[in-house]
């Protein structure tokens, strides 16, 4: 049966299962005392038909095409099972694309590959849907027992609730743990290929790799460092526009603008922030960078057509609205007082916020740049639109460079197969911009909480 | 601008607001003007006829004062009567709050406080503060106190800065307790000596009246009776103003004390009268302990 | 006393400081705005020609001979594929421009057409077989050069002297206009810029909002639920609330690379399909709908609590009777102002795939597609000039959905904000 047949049948018998459980629960309230309402054994009779069916169907299908490769490789013949694991995975694709016309093709191995295939599934359906009929009746059978009325149903409902509960937020562990494992995994394949001292330390970048053995030019080199720099100089330009601009931003808000100005402001750069990233890399590539292009040989500059300093600049202005609201938050922060002390003493406003305000909501700032810097070394829309692709060791912003996760967009959306080193490559690079970024976030938030702890 | 200075000041129309004390709204309705003597000869400060608003609500009605030099004289009355509200209006410190309005004429040393060519500035310069909570800068010691003369440029040079630093912690009878840790930071200090640094820090500015609004209320005994005496002290050289919580610490620090209920200024005089003879009956059921 | 004149000495300058840097500030904030205002103003007027289409009359006659179809006898649709469609367009144009006989001459005419104009033909035939036979008058779209010369007078390098006379006289005959370009919300991806649309776009769009939509918001209200009101204060709790607060400020690149690596890779879920893409954005969108649903369960008032516990009700009963429903205005915003965010995510669906050429629409969430901030991206690079007027176009119609969404979550918060 069709796995979507089998989770609409749980769902039926779920619900076959809630009415029969709560049905006799009402009928047995008249008789004998019950230890929760009624629906509460609806629940429960429910639960006890959905949780183990639906739990076998999910690690079923998980498995399956797993277990039916491992049959389809055990039914071919040596000479092929043997081949290296590249043209194993080919032959066994084939034979699934022959199970998708239906079991037929020219070369009788495959075809007796993909019988062997269908065959197979069909067996394992059948016992899954056997199964899963089987575990969903559980409920309904149980709720027409005596033992029904005896239980404490709501607490078993609450605890099964409860657990549910606990699960879902263990989702984000689970998701880090997946990050961390699935970028680790493939990289560490890739560094199997490419030692990580030539990654992390070699000059040159140049991502090619042999198709077929005999190729020629297949050397590739696989030296980030000018990945490294080019993410470097379009987060500093980044940041040499997004900090100035947005801290003052925040020190004029916070101090000096009037209500009404205010009002109207904020809501302005939160539409600054709300703009999609590939939007701002349109803008990049199609208007600054050419304006940037005109202005530079107009004044006799040679300007790269995907110069840094063009996406550097709508880089930083994308991150104005962060660190704006950052240091604003931070400069609220700091207690009247101070300001009071300081303006008795005879300081104007901005003496006062220069020598006093700023210097105490330092470490909150210092935070809120670091998760900035964070920001634009993991961005990736505008870099990829607007920046080159070609790796460039330099720290002229007139010309171009490249970036870590532009590399990885182009590493990864080529046709390529998927166990190359150059693809490999793609996460190596992930990993090193996760851990970076990772870094990055936890000295930030030292601080910042660091510094909460001096005014509380 | 005439002002026609009487000892009965005319009960001006009252913005209802809640009268936490019970019994005292009737007398307070019978209100006809200040007790005592408001004005002194030669006042350093003088206030006629204040009235100040923060937006709708109205805290201090027609309140009447002077203030002589080289005195101290202290404010009473109970929680939230608007005793640090009329100090503030003393050096503009209201300014920095949204809202607030200020009516009525207030003068140091003749010139009028919130004429349009008065810069708020040059004011707090002659005219400092000390708040209740101890509020020093996060800064070393040195720079703590040198913070002001350096803004106001007050010094030529380093020298200069180390002497005002040095006179300014003497003064607050602070300079013993650290003079070998002037780089450590201010807010490393007990609760005591932070009041003691932010009074030096006020001084070292060398300003002419220091307000102090509940200056000990957050200290322990022992570092209030040190705060006391030095009130004493800085007589000499300061004119101050010192809004209190406790009776007996306006008893034994100031000459002259003003008693304030719920905005109204209702009796000043010398101290020693108003403790032991208190002419107003809401004075006295203050001093006597009937409420507050 | 001389340290009045000491300070007075001083005032000027100090005041020059204090206007001097509330200038910077000023500015500091405009230079926000007025980034913002030029950035829209570029994306308009580059929008602008994308929603207004050229098109050419021909008179076409529809001759079953002509079409290369039998004489007589019903036509089916296998026989209309074949149909010569584009030799009955190119008949017709010669009739408009008998005068037209060199190859060079009816090589320009024929490229004043869309090249994919056949198509629009053949669906029509389609739809309503009588027009087989008959003659009729109708428009077709014109090439994206001869589109770009007419409607902004701008020659490009491929609109030769030839072509520009036929477009001429064809306005001359009034047999070229400009109209409202339908097409763009109506039709898919093309190779051709005026064939195409954005169509397949939203939809891919919808499908993996709606797969995102019913993943996150439950787990992440379930997540939110145990952290506020059932987690104990121990270890294990500190290093959930720590994993989400890192989510939150992960690259969006490294979530793609998870999707790749284990949902593509590892479970063999379709690439390209709205369910990978739906699921990754969910893991995206999981922290935002975690810290606005604890903020909102947060803010209800412990004495509803505490009197629903004080009649007897379980803590269970009490969080799902009580909390829940009255922290679910703020709980919706929150997840709205998720699902915006999610819909304009581009990075991490471009490594699951949601790349390729996809010119049918999808149909479900299995089916291949891609989303609309990925047909910007893929259109911007093409070249043709028309392509970027598109692109800004759906830029527009991008931005337009997430005021929208703004708009909405602005509304009910501030329509259920009343409430304490």
């Amino acid at each position: 049966m069709q796995s979507s047949t089998l989770f609409i049948l749980i769902v039926v018998l779920s619900l076959v299962s809630f009415y029969t459980g709560r049905g006799r629960a009402q009928q047995a309230r008249n008789s004998t005392r019950l230890l929760a309402l009624p629906a509460h054994y609806g629940y429960m009779t429910a639960i006890w038909s959905a949780l183990p069916a639906i739990v076998l169907l999910l690690a079923w299908l998980a498995m399956e095409p797993g277990y039916l490769n491992n049959r389809i490789i055990a039914s071919l013949p040596a000479s092929i099972a043997d081949q290296p694991s590249e043209t194993l995975h080919l032959y066994v694709n084939n034979v699934l694309l022959a199970v998708g016309k239906g079991g037929v093709s020219d070369d009788p191995a495959i075809e007796a590959a993909a019988a062997v295939y269908m065959q197979a599934k069909s067996t394992s359906r059948m016992l899954l849907s056997a199964l899963v009929v089987i575990l969903s009746l559980s409920g309904i059978l149980f709720a027409m027992t005596r033992y029904l009325t005896r239980q404490h149903a709501r607490r078993r409902v609450e605890a099964v609730v409860r657990i549910a509960l606990m699960l879902c937020s263990g989702v984000a562990i689970v998701t880090t743990v997946g990050i961390v494992l699935s970028v680790l995994f493939e990289a560490l394949r890739f560094f199997d290929s490419v030692s990580i001292i030539d990654f992390v330390f070699g000059t040159s970048w140049s991502p090619q790799t042999a198709i077929r053995a005999d190729q020629v030019g297949s050397s590739g080199s696989f030296g980030a460092v000018p990945l490294f720099v080019g993410t470097m100089l379009i987060s500093a330009i980044a940041m040499l526009i997004a900090v100035p601009v947005g801290l003052l931003t925040a020190i004029y808000l916070s101090e000096y603008a009037s209500r009404k100005f205010r009002s109207t402001a904020k809501p302005i750069l939160e539409i600054l922030a709300g703009i999609p990233t590939v939007v701002y890399g349109f803008f990049a590539a199609l208007t600054v960078a050419p304006f940037i292009r005109q202005l530079g040989t107009s004044v006799g500059l040679d300007v790269a057509s995907e110069s840094a300093l063009a996406a550097g600049i709508v880089m930083g202005v994308m991150i104005i609205p962060f660190v704006s609201s950052l240091s604003d938050d931070v400069i609220n922060a700091v207690p009247q007082a101070m300001r009071d002390g300081s303006l008795a003493l005879g300081a104007t406003q901005s003496e006062t916020i220069k020598q006093v305000i700023i210097p105490a909501a330092l470490p909150g700032i210092v935070g809120g740049v670091l998760l900035a810097a964070s920001r634009a070394i993991g961005e990736t829309m505008i870099v990829v639109m607007a920046a080159g692709l070609s790796a460039n060791m330099t720290v002229n912003p007139l010309e171009a460079v490249t970036t870590v996760t532009v590399q990885i967009v182009t590493l990864l959306t080529g046709d390529q197969e998927f166990d190359s080193p150059k693809t490999l490559a793609a996460f190596a690079l992930g990993l090193m911009l996760f851990v970076t970024t990772l870094l990055l976030n936890v000295v930030a938030l030292h601080i910042v909480r660091k510094y909460r702890e001096q005014y509380e | 601008m005439n002002i026609s200075v009487t000892d009965n000041v005319k009960e001006s129309a009252a913005a209802p607001f809640d009268v936490k004390t019970q019994g005292n709204t009737h007398i307070l309705k019978n209100f006809t003007g200040t007790i005592g003597k408001i004005q002194v000869d030669d006042p350093k400060i003088s206030t006629r006829n204040v009235n100040v608003y923060y937006g709708e609500k109205q805290a201090i009605f027609d309140a009447s004062l002077d203030i002589g030099r080289n005195e101290v004289i202290a404010m009473i009355g109970p929680s939230g009567c608007g005793k640090s509200t009329y100090l503030r209006a003393l050096n503009r410190m209201n300014d920095t709050i949204v809202g607030c309005r200020i009516e009525g004429e207030l003068t140091l040393d003749g010139e009028d406080i919130y004429a349009k060519g008065m810069d708020p500035v040059l004011l707090r310069a002659r005219v400092g503060m000390v708040f209740q909570k101890p509020n020093p800068f996060p800064k070393s010691i040195y720079d703590n106190i040198a913070y002001g003369p350096r803004i106001h440029g007050l010094a030529r040079n380093a020298a200069e800065i180390d002497e005002i630093v040095e006179t300014s912690l003497k003064r607050a009878g602070l300079f013993e307790e650290v003079k070998d840790r002037l780089q450590s930071p201010g807010t490393g200090l007990s609760g005591g000596q932070q009041q003691r640094l932010c009074i030096a820090r006020t001084i070292a500015v060398n300003p002419e009246v220091i307000l102090m609004d509940e200056p000990a209320s957050a200290l322990d005994p022992i570092a209030t009776a040190v705060i006391e005496e030095l009130i004493d002290e800085l007589r000499e050289n300061y004119t101050i103003a010192i809004v209190t919580h406790s009776m007996q610490q306006a008893a034994r620090v100031s000459q002259r004390t003003a008693y304030f209920h719920l905005g109204k200024l209702i009796e000043v005089g010398k101290t020693s009268q108003i403790f032991t003879n208190p002419r107003h009956e809401l004075t006295e059921n203050y001093i006597t302990g009937k409420f507050g | 006393m001389n340290n009045t004149e000491i300070v007075k000495r001083g005032l000027a300058r100090r005041y020059a400081r204090e206007k001097r840097f509330r200038l910077y500030g000023r500015c500091a904030v405009f230079v926000g705005f007025i980034f913002l205002a030029l950035l829209l103003l570029d994306i308009i007027v580059k929008a602008m020609p994308a929603f207004s289409v050229t098109e050419i009359r021909v008179e076409v006659d529809l001759d079953r001979e002509h079409l290369g179809l039998p004489a007589e006898g019903p036509v089916t649709a296998e026989m209309l594929s074949g149909a010569n469609f584009n030799g009955v367009i190119r008949e017709g144009l010669r009739a408009a421009f008998p005068e037209a006989t060199s190859r060079k001459q009816k090589k320009a005419l024929y490229s004043l057409v869309s090249s994919g104009a056949w198509f629009t033909l053949s669906n029509q035939v389609a739809d309503d077989p009588d027009l087989i036979g008959q003659q009729k008058s109708l428009w077709f779209r014109a090439d994206d050069d001869v589109d770009t010369y007419y409607k902004l007078a701008r020659r490009t390098s491929r609109i030769d002297d030839l072509q520009a006379e036929y477009i001429d006289a064809l306005d001359n005959m009034d047999l070229i206009r400009t109209g409202f370009n339908t097409a763009l919300f109506t039709n898919s991806d093309s190779r051709e810029p005026e064939q195409a649309g954005i169509r397949g776009a939203v939809l891919g769009s919808f499908w993996t909002l709606l797969v995102t939509l019913i993943v996150s918001l439950p787990v992440g209200v379930a997540a939110a639920i145990y952290l506020e009101e059932f987690a104990p204060q121990n270890r294990l709790t500190d290093f959930i609330e720590i994993n989400i607060n890192n989510l939150a400020a992960v690259p969006s690149i490294v979530f793609g690379l998870l999707g790749l690596a284990v949902f593509i890779n590892f479970f063999g879920m379709p690439r390209s399909a709205p369910i990978v893409g739906g699921l990754v954005l969910s893991l995206m969108t999981l922290p935002t709908i975690i810290i606005a649903s604890r903020a909102s369960i947060k803010s209800v008032p412990p004495s509803i609590k505490e009197a629903a516990l004080g009649i007897g009700a379980s803590h269970m009963q009490v969080v799902f009777h009580h909390s829940l429903p009255l922290a679910m205005p703020g709980i919706l915003t929150g997840s709205i102002i998720g699902m915006a965010q999610a819909l304009g995510e581009t990075a991490p669906l471009l490594m699951i795939g949601m790349v390729a050429f996809i010119v049918d629409v999808p149909g479900g969430i299995f089916d291949s597609a891609t989303v609309l901030p990925v047909q910007i991206y893929l259109w911007s690079d093409s070249p043709e000039r028309a392509f970027t007027a598109l692109t800004a176009a759906t830029i527009l119609v991008l931005l337009g959905f997430l005021t929208a969404m703004n708009a909405i979550a602005i509304y009910l918060r501030r329509k259920f904000e009343r409430r304490w």
